[in-house]
């Protein structure tokens, strides 16, 4: 697949029209999306307006800006003006919003074509997209087995090459973990590095925005151009954004990389899986990185502490949904009490109704302390770990998840659900940049590695990152099995 | 598996979301297991640690109090189940 940042150079060198390459988009959409479920809505006519203004723009000298023509999905948590917003679930099926998100703007900002809005697990509640509201989505590389989630639906829809670019969110995973399921680049920028503006809200001190992309240098990009202080979003952190495609790397002479001594210990009894990752540390080694033992001593306490923080955020924002201002409303005559309590029942799936209860529960009088604050104090060492570690070390290279995708219906337990972020809680809890990268395959299934920076240390990241992509090319080694039906008929929507 | 706390009924109220009795059995059985986990942080001894709220180190964030553009009324309402010309419509709250 031609990745975004080649889209973007052929444009502005007039080799190619962004509308050709929208068409070509929209085309591989409608040929292997039936198969997927990617995508929940398609914006063919949005799409190729939007083209023809690129186009128009690169025919006057102009240029559009780092994804000039480049086409892209986003998660359909993000608010788009005048397109439909359904963040997975019932309760907003029919939300056409009236703004956009800012990540959206910024997108739009610099030449991007955006093609349509991805699936996702209900309000990002979930590890595999079963949780849509909608229907699941599938995995290019196996359609029997999942895509992992949240973002799954844009995991997909790059792992299928449909699109080299999407948008995702992550608050305890849901970026990395779907990005090493489908093979593709998934970056959870700093908590406050990408503004929150028009993102529909889950756990609000955990949630980021982020790109799921075909290789590094395109997350380089489109993290430069949605990156940045926002006057809408008070915990968007003015510190300046750097060019990060020029602190790519080739080699990592000088780099002290972390390997983490509990995630090995939890990993040491699967023998493909330590093979596998064993393996990209040696890369790492052989780039020139210098390998150093970390200890993360409460990664343990990771996945209890954020089923106490994220339910607790998630049980406040979602009280919003209460059939008054938008959304669904379910109501019978009876009074305002019964019209909330039916209306919820009615526009909520299991997960979102399972998590409502325990966050409400935990921040309930009687159990405040026991629960949320004591999970908040742990939230600190976490942190602090972190912290100790990055003493040691200039980035984390661990896991990103503990299996290569499963099948459909094999995690009907949700805690076993719960327990696929084991490796990707942690950051999001201490709120420093982490990444999923693929770094190899499983009986031929993709699986990621985990590189995970100090706070704001993006560039440092994705140099890492750049370099373990170019040593070991592990995109290119495999074709996804849906690419065999690669050659799109005719563009169009299938809505 | 660990008992679970939780007064489903108890909590519904609270969370303004009526669950069927099968729902309330199924929560309460799954979140159970997840207690395995959660109760695990009762032995941390955390007295003396301060709470993260959130990781950034951002304090009373505060803009000008100027009028700027914003949604108009009828952007505002578009998506209402209920309006009544420039309000949103609820059923009777007081008696």
């Amino acid at each position: 697949m031609t990745a975004g940042h080649e889209i973007r150079d052929a444009v502005l060198r007039h080799e190619r029209s962004a509308l050709e390459i929208a068409d070509e988009a929209l085309a591989r959409i409608a040929a292997v999306d039936p198969k997927l479920n990617a995508f929940v809505t398609v914006t063919p006519e949005r799409a190729r307006a939007r083209a023809r203004e690129i186009d128009a723009a690169v025919a006057r000298g102009d240029n559009p800006g780092l994804l000039a023509g480049v086409p892209v999905a986003v998660k359909d948590l993000f608010c788009t003006a005048g397109v439909r917003t359904t963040c997975g679930s019932k309760i907003l099926e029919n939300f056409i919003p009236p703004y956009s998100a800012t990540v959206v703007e910024r997108l739009e900002a610099h030449g991007a074509v955006i093609v349509g809005k991805t699936n996702m697990d209900e309000f990002a509640m979930g590890s595999s997209c079963e949780n849509s509201a909608f229907f699941p989505t599938r995995n290019p590389w196996d359609p029997s087995r999942v895509p992992g989630g949240s973002s799954g639906g844009s995991a997909s829809a790059v792992g299928a090459r449909c699109v080299p670019v999407a948008l995702g969110t992550d608050t305890g995973g849901s970026i990395r973990e779907p990005a090493s399921f489908c093979n593709v680049v998934g970056v959870k920028p700093t908590y406050g590095r990408v503004s929150r503006y028009g993102m529909i809200a889950f756990a609000s001190s955990l949630d980021q925005a982020g790109p799921m992309t075909a290789d590094v240098r395109d997350a380089a990009d489109v993290l430069e151009a949605i990156a940045g202080h926002d006057p809408m979003d008070a915990t968007s952190v003015d510190v300046p954004v750097p060019h990060y495609a020029s602190a790519l790397r080739d080699n990592l002479s000088g780099v002290r990389v972390g390997i983490v001594e509990e995630f090995e210990h939890s990993i040491a009894g699967d023998a493909a899986l330590a093979q596998l990752y064993a393996g990209a540390y040696g890369t790492l080694r052989e780039l020139g990185a210098s390998p150093v033992s970390v200890c993360l001593p409460h990664a343990r306490y990771g996945l209890a502490t954020y089923y106490l923080i994220a339910p607790a955020e998630c049980s406040s924002n979602l009280a919003r949904y209460d059939g008054v201002r938008y959304g669904l409303r379910v109501a019978d005559g009876g009074d305002v009490y019964a019209m909330f309590e039916k209306t919820r029942a009615a526009g909520f799936g299991a997960e979102v109704k399972r998590r409502i209860i325990l966050g409400t529960y935990a921040l309930s009088s009687g159990y405040y302390d026991a629960y949320y604050v004591r999970a908040q104090k742990i939230r600190t060492l976490m942190k602090a770990d972190f912290d100790a570690a990055f003493t040691r070390c200039d980035v984390i290279a661990c896991p990103a998840v503990s299996c290569p995708p499963f099948e459909l219906g094999a995690k009907a337990d949700p805690v076993s659900m719960y327990l696929m972020d084991y490796f990707t809680i942690p950051m999001s809890l201490a709120g420093i940049p982490a990444m999923s990268v693929p770094a190899g395959y499983i009986n031929g299934l993709p699986v990621g590695l985990q590189i995970a920076a100090p706070a704001f240390e993006e560039a440092r990241m994705l140099g890492v990152a750049h370099a373990f992509e170019r040593a070991t090319n592990v995109v290119r080694q495999r074709q996804p099995v849906v690419a065999a039906d690669a050659q799109g008929t005719g563009a169009g929507s299938r809505a | 598996m660990a008992e679970v706390p939780i007064d489903i009924a108890h909590v519904s109220r609270l969370a303004r979301l009526a669950l069927t009795a099968r729902e309330a059995r199924e929560f309460s059985a799954q979140l159970g297991k997840l207690f395995d986990y959660i109760n695990e942080l009762q032995a941390l001894d955390v007295e003396h640690v301060h709470p993260t709220a959130q990781v950034i180190p951002l304090h009373n964030v505060f803009r000008d109090d100027v009028v700027r553009p914003s949604l108009d009324h009828a952007a505002a309402l578009a998506n209402a189940p209920e309006t009544d010309g420039p309000y949103f419509k609820a059923p009777r709250i007081l008696e």
